[in-house]
């Protein structure tokens, strides 16, 4: 996933997980059934989960880009020159 | 975000913080229901009445226990346990209770009832204080949840006594 993909998908999930919580406890209240709240619950987060956690396409709509490799090779890293430094003789 | 796994803890954390709050609220929402329950005690015997070779008073009595408990289930209630107590006072202590009776009410259906049976354990006094004794029989209940608070009360019935001799 690309960095608003990652964005787009734990709000999604917070968001969802929230609605769903708000909607078991009513339907499970109203129809006077524990199990039934538990039910939809338990239902609702696995639905969340394949919906925010597997890589889907849609959340990688902002791609990032990456350097071509061809290019890169034409501006070589720096190299670093390493001192060594005694200590106490100077020259 | 940036992985299966991180997605998949966090999903999970998230969802069970949630239920956990779920539960609180469901427990709270308990506190919404006001029961209304009755019940009813008739002796309907005194099997015997004696006095135990070491010294203290026992007796058998034989009950008709009938009650309508059904306001006190809510969806949150997993079964309520009840026991019946005879409570009575003597010289040496102000208050006595000795559970003579006790039941699982596994389901609201079940909740009203009558049943006719002797005492399950045993009424026994500590001393000899039990002739001619006036005692009230009360009727506990506790609604135990799925989640959360146990509620607990009781009704009182009074005006029970005992015999004056032993039978």
């Amino acid at each position: 996933m690309d960095w608003q993909g990652q964005k787009l998908a734990e709000q999604i999930m917070q968001i969802m997980l929230l609605v769903f919580a708000v909607t078991a406890f009513v339907a499970g209240y109203v129809l006077g059934s524990f199990q039934m709240m538990v039910l939809v619950y338990a239902g609702s987060v696995t639905l969340t989960g394949l919906i925010t956690i597997p890589n889907w396409p849609f959340f990688n709509r902002h791609p990032l880009n990456w350097l071509d490799p061809s290019e890169a090779e034409k501006h070589p890293k720096p190299q670093v020159t390493v001192i060594s430094k005694k200590k106490g003789s100077k020259k | 975000m940036h992985s299966f796994g991180y997605r998949l803890n966090g999903l999970l954390t998230f969802a069970v913080t949630i239920l956990a709050l779920m539960c609180v609220i469901a427990s709270l929402s308990d506190n919404l229901n006001i029961p209304s329950p009755s019940a009813e005690i008739q002796i309907m015997n005194i099997n015997w009445f004696q006095k135990q070779p070491k010294g203290s008073d026992e007796v058998s009595l034989r009950m008709n226990i009938s009650a309508d408990l059904q306001s006190l289930f809510t969806w949150n209630t997993k079964q309520v346990f009840i026991f019946v107590a005879a409570e009575y006072e003597t010289r040496k202590n102000s208050l006595n209770q000795v559970s003579l009776w006790d039941a699982i009410i596994p389901a609201k259906e079940r909740a009203k009832f009558w049943i006719r049976s002797s005492n399950k354990y045993r009424f026994v006094d500590h001393g000899k204080n039990l002739r001619g004794k006036e005692f009230n029989l009360t009727l506990h209940w506790h609604v135990m949840p799925k989640t959360g608070k146990m509620f607990a009360d009781k009704i009182v019935m009074s005006g029970y006594s005992l015999p004056e001799e032993y039978i």
